[in-house]
């Protein structure tokens, strides 16, 4: 019946959402095999979506999908015996079984999934979408697009990767208090990289860079819920809030590009910037200060302007200042030699970015070139200014921010 | 898992530092061998002589060529290996990091293929 086969489908998606992450650790914690866990899994839901209309959907649908895909991975472990270590997957497997809990809840081993994911064994580029794919069930072709490379060369990375994990035997483990934190920081870049990479969507008119965003959220809140005392974690969730506030902000009734100092705050989301602050009060209370939790504070701070009706750059400066001793990062450089410019004018700004002018990573890097553009405009220097505005108009591929610069460029130099 | 340490060393700075006096080569190896032997990783491990001392063959259709010198014409040359038993990469990682060889070289931590 068709209304049996909608709900079928309906109740294995439903599942397949709610608990990919989750079956998929669980299946691949002891064994470490990630790609077998999710061969295991796709076999269960294609049989589930078999079944379940003639069947009804069952009681505990995690439990069901669990024990059909253990089933196959026991099955093609067996089928390839001759391989190496057969005999001890299956041990393993049956290790896993053996501690499965009465009441059929699936343990949540998604932590040390992502740990896995975010090793420093692997490629630091391939933590994010490891993450996305084995924790969210995002599929190569969606991740590629994403990250804009070919899903032939994602999905090889993916493979790899996986792979990896298996060979060298990555640990599917929380790290000892000695490392977690420098661990952690690993974890929490990649979710921040697929944020980053939902955020350069401002309009929202891509709809898989948009819901990125909002994943990469989830992602922050169940760090944040299985890591409680952990100040990082919700530091970069309040940072992350703090963003997606501004989201609806960034962008004009015409669809032009609106700067931060500029935008419209009644088109801020409130409630969610209410959530971001008390996020930050709460990281703050471990007395442990570290990179997110200052960039969610130069977020707090901006968005203090709808109190105060100004920005208190001489803060947002202190906490460039913070910022800069813990990592050489140019993108703070930049950020601080605005904040600089705000405070002392565009002479000072102009200094603090000389101190940076060698540094390779920023002939491709358009912030650059934006804020130098800006900061030889107001000292007056528009020959500068001009190759600046060039330079930054020419290395941005969004529409909207490129006329902003042009607009910007005719009003400043004449 | 049992994982393969290579101490890729480069040779002309081992001259150097062993030439020091009163360097003693073999103190530091030994303490950490003693590491491995109590906490029950060590399988096994040596140290290689110079790569001047090394020998390449290989053999295309019936003809076997034997050549002087090391495989790979780099800075950096294996000077010497350990086994050890790990339960992870971590582990092994840690081994890795305590061996006096990574304070003047790289070390190289490959998992052994194990066959039943």
């Amino acid at each position: 019946m068709a209304g049996d086969d909608e709900d079928a489908r309906a109740a294995a998606e439903t599942a397949a959402r709610r608990s990919y992450g989750r079956l998929v650790a669980y299946l691949s914690a002891r064994t470490r095999d990630v790609a077998g866990a999710e061969d295991a899994l796709a076999d269960a839901f294609a049989a589930a979506l078999e079944s379940w209309p003639r069947s009804g959907v069952p009681a505990n649908p995690e439990a069901w999908l669990l024990s059909v895909a253990r089933r196959r991975a026991i099955d093609t472990v067996r089928r390839r015996i001759t391989s190496v270590n057969a005999t001890d997957h299956l041990k393993l497997l049956a290790e896993e079984r053996a501690d499965d809990s009465s009441d059929g809840a699936v343990p949540d081993e998604r932590l040390r999934l992502m740990f896995a994911c975010a090793h420093p064994a692997l490629d630091a580029g391939v933590h994010a979408p490891m993450i996305l794919q084995t924790v969210l069930g995002f599929d190569a072709a969606a991740i590629a697009s994403a990250f804009l490379v070919s899903p032939a060369t994602m999905s090889q990375r993916l493979v790899r990767a996986k792979s990896r994990i298996k060979q060298a035997g990555i640990p599917f483990r929380i790290p000892e208090p000695s490392e977690l934190a420098a661990r952690l920081d690993g974890v929490l870049s990649a979710i921040y990289a697929a944020y980053a990479e939902g955020w350069v969507d401002a309009a929202g008119s891509d709809s898989r860079r948009r819901n990125l965003a909002g994943e990469a959220i989830w992602l922050g809140r169940l760090v944040t819920s299985l890591l409680p005392d952990e100040a990082e974690a919700p530091g970069l969730l309040s940072l992350m809030l703090f963003a997606e506030a501004r989201r609806p902000a960034r962008r004009d009734a015409d669809g032009d590009y609106v700067p931060l100092g500029e935008q419209d705050m009644e088109r801020w989301d409130h409630a969610l910037i209410g959530e971001a602050e008390a996020l930050l009060r709460r990281a703050s209370s471990f007395g442990e200060t570290g990179r997110f939790q200052l960039e969610a504070a130069v977020q707090s701070a901006h968005c203090a302007r709808r109190y105060t009706g100004r920005t208190d750059w001489p803060a947002i400066r202190r906490l460039y200042d913070a910022l800069s001793t813990l990592s050489a990062s140019p993108v703070v450089a930049i950020n601080r030699a605005v904040a600089v410019s705000n405070c002392d004018g565009p002479a000072a700004g102009l200094s603090e970015l000389a101190r940076i002018a060698g540094d390779p990573r920023l002939a491709s890097y358009q912030p650059y070139w934006a804020a130098l553009a800006d900061l030889e405009g107001r000292c007056g220097n528009f020959e500068a200014a001009r190759a600046a505005f060039d330079r930054a108009i020419g290395l941005e591929t969004d529409q909207a921010v490129r006329a902003f610069l042009a607009r910007r460029r005719a009003a400043m130099i004449h | 898992m049992q994982y393969m340490l290579l101490i890729h060393m480069d040779e002309s700075v081992m001259a150097t530092a062993t030439a020091q006096p009163g360097y003693e080569m073999s103190s530091p190896y030994a303490a950490y061998g003693e590491a491995l032997v109590k906490a029950g990783a060590m399988v096994s491990g040596d140290r290689l002589k110079p790569s001047s001392s090394a020998t390449v063959v290989r053999v295309r259709g019936d003809k076997t060529e034997v050549l002087d010198g090391p495989f790979a014409d780099t800075k950096e040359q294996l000077g010497g290996f350990y086994i050890i038993e790990a339960p992870d990469l971590d582990a092994a990682i840690q081994w890795a990091a305590r061996c006096p060889g990574a304070q003047l070289g790289t070390i190289e931590v490959r998992p052994i293929w194990q066959m039943q």
